[in-house]
């Protein structure tokens, strides 16, 4: 204590989410939130659908963020930006940022449509998606991006589930918008870069965050940060960006990868797994991120 | 720089004390979330090396930077113990709640 260094702090110092929100305790969500609003800072209006995020925020007439919050159909998140964008166009603000902030199934299922258009008509919006792989908000249940073999209160232990989980970067891809990301709250440096870099972009943007959800995950509530790392290191959910549905870069780059069982063993949701079911999801881990490097040129 | 919103219960006695549309006024700064935990994290400062990786990573946004040293805010830690797992110095510790 001798000498007084300075604290290194790597990203902004900024803080536009107030404690005392309603997040269960170690929340991905309420984290990529915090990390999103560093990188956007103070000129910025968020869209968000039904969704964890609608509970988290606070009821009426309070609010846990320092920004305007505009609370949307579950289905419009990305049209209700567009709308909010349009609207600010009208009025000749360009420097304010609209960000549309759903969950997964507000992604992957109910509001792909509204998505879609938006991205068709490449409104100049950032949609996140913040995934933490179920309907959580309403008492876990399967969504499109819940994985392979995992445990939900509508897919239980012995009907777990067997189909693999949508590939939205895909979706997004084909739709050729300009900057499609995927960053996890276990990088916070490289998670404020994609949303710094996606600020400045024109038109449709798209980032998929990795939210780890104790309660839903049934797993315990100081390893959010450890299963978000985890599943960048075996291969899970590698962190790439992709600029006009062409230019793929792959942000880390893994010189070994660890065995999918390592994060499997954390959560609960996967606790019914035997060995040749872990192996099966090795495969198609394997699989999935042979597939990104290739398209990564690598 | 938009005006700071309230921090207070907000109680509307009739209904024409409600904004016309409905407009979050008040902060959830009311809202003490530190009543949610039964484990709290205690930083030994003697061992920290300013890394910041505590406050990078808190979901509840409780752990100030003051005078460059972190500082957990016990109003609203609700106890999670991501900062003890994630400090490389392992320099917090999480202590039981006493009543």
């Amino acid at each position: 204590m001798s000498k007084e260094r300075k604290m290194a702090v790597t990203i902004p110092r900024e803080e536009l989410m107030s404690p005392g929100h309603l997040a269960c305790q170690g929340c991905g969500a309420a984290l990529a939130m915090r990390l999103a609003l560093k990188a956007l800072g103070q000129k910025t209006i968020v869209c968000i659908p039904a969704c964890c995020w609608a509970v988290i925020d606070g009821p009426f007439p309070y609010s846990s963020l320092d920004i305007p919050i505009y609370h949307c159909a579950f289905e419009t998140a990305a049209s209700s930006a567009s709308g909010v964008r349009a609207g600010l166009d009208m009025v000749g603000d360009r420097e304010t940022a609209v960000l549309a902030w759903a969950g997964d199934g507000g992604t992957f299922d109910i509001g792909l449509q509204a998505l879609s258009g938006a991205a068709e008509r490449n409104d100049d919006i950032i949609y996140t998606c913040y995934d933490n792989e179920a309907y959580m908000n309403t008492g876990i249940q399967r969504s499109s991006a819940t994985p392979l073999g995992a445990w939900t209160t509508t897919t239980p232990v012995k009907h777990y589930k067997k189909e693999r989980k949508k590939d939205i970067i895909g979706i997004m891809a084909a739709h050729a918008i300009p900057y499609i990301a995927t960053a996890s709250v276990a990088y916070p440096e490289d998670m404020v870069k994609k949303f710094k870099k996606a600020r400045e972009i024109k038109g449709t943007k798209f980032i998929h965050v990795f939210a780890p959800c104790p309660a839903g995950w049934k797993s315990r509530p100081e390893d959010t940060i450890k299963l978000a790392r985890l599943a960048v290191q075996t291969g899970y959910f590698p962190l790439y960006e992709i600029e006009n549905g062409e230019k793929w870069t792959l942000n880390l780059k893994l010189k070994e990868r660890k065995p999918i069982a390592e994060y499997l063993k954390l959560q609960g949701r996967f606790r019914h797994l035997k060995e040749e079911e872990i192996n099966w999801i090795q495969q198609e881990v394997d699989a999935n991120y042979e597939r990104v490097l290739k398209k990564c040129g690598l | 720089m938009p005006k700071k919103k309230e921090v207070r219960k907000i109680v509307f006695n009739s209904a024409e004390e409600m904004p016309l549309a409905p407009m979050s006024i008040g902060s959830m700064l009311h809202n003490k979330t530190g009543a949610w935990r039964n484990i709290k994290p205690v930083i030994d400062l003697s061992k920290c090396i300013k890394c910041g990786i505590c406050w990078k990573f808190c979901p509840d946004a409780s752990i100030d930077i003051v005078d460059e040293w972190p500082q957990i805010n016990y109003d609203y830690c609700k106890g999670c113990g991501i900062c003890a797992e994630e400090c490389p110095q392992k320099c917090i510790s999480m202590v039981e709640e006493e009543k």
